[in-house]
């Protein structure tokens, strides 16, 4: 069954406007002024449609950095479960995708994916803004033709 | 109605729009002022100084770069010269300049990155782009110097991995005079724009005693005229070939610490400045041993938020005993309560982004010893709750004298 116009609005309206948040799950902060870089002006990815969101009920995207240490496990879970569906998550830096150099430290559970699904790995230490807004059109391209299959 | 109902208590954290990191802070409120604050800190702690003890000496340099990506190489440089003091190796006073134009070019960066994060803050995001679009100049200084634009990794043990060279100094020059131009319009900006000093003045009070007391560092310490730097009081590197100006402030605020910091950036230009035009010739790194000998060391370092120390214990192997890093925002954190008690709950947000906070800097594992209970480090489960019956006893609530009544089965 072909989707309807109004479901096709809001197909267009995700594609084009993805609001993101950012958590920082135990980074050396080193992607985070690169995620934060990349909304300013010289990478300025915000003309791709993407917003910066304060809470994870108004986000599509969880922009995640860093190794998981034990203290965030549960928040970054509860975020996570706090978004709503359709939801991606990216993981920024070598740390996010694998633990990097905390690997196997005594507070440290591993990369994003120890605890939630990823979507797409940006590695990286830090993760420089170009391949950040890489990552963000390879996702959104993603999306689209994934919604193009669906129809 | 008690004085107790009238309170309400706000947690805010560990995901918060504010800031970029995880920090939990439990505010009281009475009304719309802040009665009482307790910082929790901890989600960043990922176990490093363990890390460092089964890493050798050069790859855990790797690791105490990334302590906190905005102040690396101040880390790394504490780190380094704390092992060089072990070894007891002179580096190339080439090396020495290059280390001191990375840390002032990293001073820069992270000033800029401040007075863009306190401004949109305070809701005033243009400022917020502006200082970020011209800190991408610094950042492509940095890359050209070291390779990389965030960890850049230009220490190592006995000197530096890349030089400078006469090219990449003119460019350089002229970069610094585009980040100076820049800047001349915030320092105008923070000394003369009415709005901004109205918002900024008279919150966060921390005085001059009450500085002292807290163990402020860094530009905190300075809005407070505290005349304390590292790099006057105890010169590492090239830093005591170099004029250095301590910038001090007397508003004791939130304001001062926005002038010290833009001012601050005008002293990193002309120091490098002088660096690059003074700098040596010479090696970039003499020949360092594998193994370190025996003994102790205890290393500082001015970092862009204050003093940065490590402290080092060899034991004659290829791996340290013992590393322990204190970094500038933890010293900054203990006045944190005094400087929110008092204040409003909008004022909140710039007050802790004020002290330019850096979780991944703070958050080492503590010890803290209980004099009352003799010097417990571990707690078996018994002690613990032991303890926790005799808390309950002191506030009236003793278990032992609850009286059943007799039951016939």
């Amino acid at each position: 069954m072909s989707k309807n116009f109004f479901e096709k609005a809001v197909d267009w309206g995700r594609r084009k406007s993805p609001w993101i948040i950012h958590f920082n799950a135990g980074a050396c902060n080193g992607c985070d002024i690169e995620v934060v870089d990349a909304l300013t002006p010289r990478f300025d990815v915000e003309r791709l449609g993407l917003l910066q969101q304060g809470t994870p009920r108004h986000a599509d995207v969880l922009v995640c950095t860093g190794a998981v240490t034990l203290q965030t496990r549960d928040r970054l879970k509860q975020i996570y479960e706090q978004m709503p569906e359709p939801k991606f998550v990216l993981a920024v830096g070598s740390c996010a995708c694998t633990g990097g150099i905390f690997d196997g430290c005594y507070c440290v559970s591993g990369g994003i994916d120890s605890v939630i699904p990823v979507d797409a790995y940006i590695p990286g230490c830090a993760a420089r803004p170009e391949a950040i807004i890489d990552a963000v059109v390879k996702l959104l391209t993603a999306l689209e033709q994934s919604q193009k299959a669906a129809d | 109605m008690s004085d107790n109902s009238k309170r309400i208590t706000i947690p805010i954290g560990p995901q918060h729009p504010a800031l970029k990191e995880p920090g939990c802070f439990t505010i009281t409120l009475e009304g719309e002022k802040v009665v009482n604050a307790v910082v929790g800190v901890g989600y960043n702690h990922r176990g490093l100084e363990k890390a460092c003890e089964s890493r050798t000496y050069i790859q855990d340099l790797y690791i105490i770069e990334r302590v906190c990506g905005i102040c690396s190489h101040t880390h790394s440089t504490a780190f380094c010269q704390g092992v060089e003091e072990l070894v007891g190796v002179e580096i190339s006073p080439r090396a020495k300049f290059i280390r001191v134009i990375m840390a002032e070019l990293e001073r820069l960066h992270s000033h800029l990155l401040w007075l863009g994060v306190a401004a949109h803050e305070i809701g005033f995001d243009t400022l917020f782009m502006y200082s970020w679009r011209d800190r991408e100049l610094v950042l492509d200084m940095l890359a050209m110097l070291g390779g990389n634009r965030v960890n850049y990794g230009i220490n190592t043990l006995g000197g530096v991995r890349r030089d400078i060279t006469p090219e990449m100094k003119e460019l350089i020059h002229k970069t610094l005079n585009i980040v100076e131009e820049q800047n001349k319009y915030y320092i105008d900006l923070a000394l003369h724009e009415t709005t901004l000093a109205a918002r900024l003045s008279g919150i966060g009070k921390l005085s001059h005693e009450d500085a002292i007391k807290y163990g402020a560092v860094g530009p905190v310490a300075r809005a407070s005229m505290v005349k304390d730097d590292i790099r006057v009081s105890e010169p590492y590197a090239a830093y005591d070939q170099i004029p250095v100006k301590v910038v001090t402030d007397d508003h004791c605020d939130v304001f001062g610490r926005a002038v010290v910091r833009v001012l601050e950036i005008m002293e990193s230009i002309s120091m490098i400045r002088f660096a690059l035009d003074n700098m040596p010739d010479g090696d970039l790194a003499v020949k360092f041993p594998r193994k370190v000998p025996a003994g102790e060391v205890f290393s500082r370092t001015e970092a862009p938020r204050g003093e940065d120390t490590h402290y080092i214990r060899g034991n004659g192997t290829d791996k340290p005993d013992r590393v322990r890093v204190r970094a500038a925002s933890e010293a900054n954190w203990h006045g944190m309560q005094h400087m929110l008690e008092g204040d409003y709950l909008a004022d909140v947000p710039i007050i802790i982004a004020a002290i330019d906070p850096c979780y991944s800097c703070t958050d080492r594992a503590f010890i803290v010893k209980d004099l009352d209970h003799g010097d417990q480090r571990v707690w078996d489960w018994q002690s613990l709750k032991r303890y926790s019956v005799d808390w309950y006893k002191k506030r009236g609530f003793d278990a032992s004298k609850i009286k059943l009544a007799e039951r016939r089965i």
